[in-house]
């Protein structure tokens, strides 16, 4: 792996760590704020309910750090890895909602990080947008 | 009215999430993250039409979402991100052409096995 593969790879994974906790955080603290029932102006006021609020702070951030990510990364490795979260919202459920996860959610969750393993171990983040970085996609393939 | 909503989501996340990743890959990659540098980027962008696009598409599929889940379960609500899923990697081959290799496929197959299996 040439420095500049290792340099790009920490840089996805630290932004990609950044993407899911702030896409993990941002909908727990959303779904927590959120009342049972919802008439349509209270779709503007609720955003004003320090869970929500905080929820939707934590999505901004969420959208601006993937924003940064897919400046570099293509949208097919950037979907699988960040996927992660799905995960980690499950395993959020169970130990700060105290949710029961079932059998056949654990076998889902066991899928989903071998899917992100495939991709995010087996691929380089980026193919062949800029000519530097084709033959170095290539390496990879 | 679910599926209407549902509908909305998936149709805006997908073009959403696409031109987001058009608008960036255009822009191209952000090297300096000091706050300053960040900033200067961020006013690159807000003038970026595909950006601008991204951020609309995303803002109606938010609070379609908040809709749905307000009348459904989030186990009922989430199937839905899958199918964006699936949209979208097909999306990043044929209109972002990525080149999406047969590991990215088994990868992405695997994570919506997995999605289905912890949502329904």
């Amino acid at each position: 792996m040439n420095p500049e593969t290792a340099r790009l790879r920490v840089k996805t994974w630290i932004c990609a760590a950044m993407v899911v906790f702030t896409n993990v955080f941002g909908n727990f603290f959303l779904k927590r704020g959120m009342p049972a029932h919802l008439a349509p102006l209270e779709y503007i006021t609720v955003l004003f309910q320090p869970w929500v609020a905080l929820g939707v702070l934590l999505l901004i951030v969420w959208l601006i750090s993937r924003m940064a990510l897919l400046s570099w990364a293509d949208l097919s490795y950037v979907l699988p890895v960040t996927s992660v979260g799905y995960v980690l919202v499950a395993l959020a459920g169970k130990v700060l909602l105290n949710e029961q996860i079932s059998g056949k959610r654990w076998t889902g969750i066991a899928l989903i990080v071998a899917g992100v393993a495939l991709v995010s171990g087996g691929t380089a983040p980026q193919t062949a947008h800029r000519q530097s970085d084709a033959a170095m996609a290539g390496a990879h393939r | 009215m679910k599926l209407l909503l549902i509908a909305i989501i998936v149709a805006a996340t997908t073009v959403g999430e696409v031109l987001q990743a058009a608008g960036m890959r255009r822009h191209g990659e952000i090297r300096d993250f000091r706050p300053g540098a960040l900033g200067r980027a961020a006013a690159v962008l807000a003038r970026n039409r595909f950006v601008i696009g991204a951020v609309a598409a995303m803002a109606v599929s938010f609070f379609a979402y908040m809709g749905l889940l307000t009348i459904s379960d989030l186990s009922f609500a989430v199937p839905a991100t899958a199918v964006t899923y699936v949209l979208e990697t097909v999306l990043a081959k044929y209109v972002l052409k990525e080149r999406v290799n047969w590991l990215r496929w088994a990868g992405a197959a695997l994570v919506v096995c997995g999605v289905a299996l912890v949502a329904l």
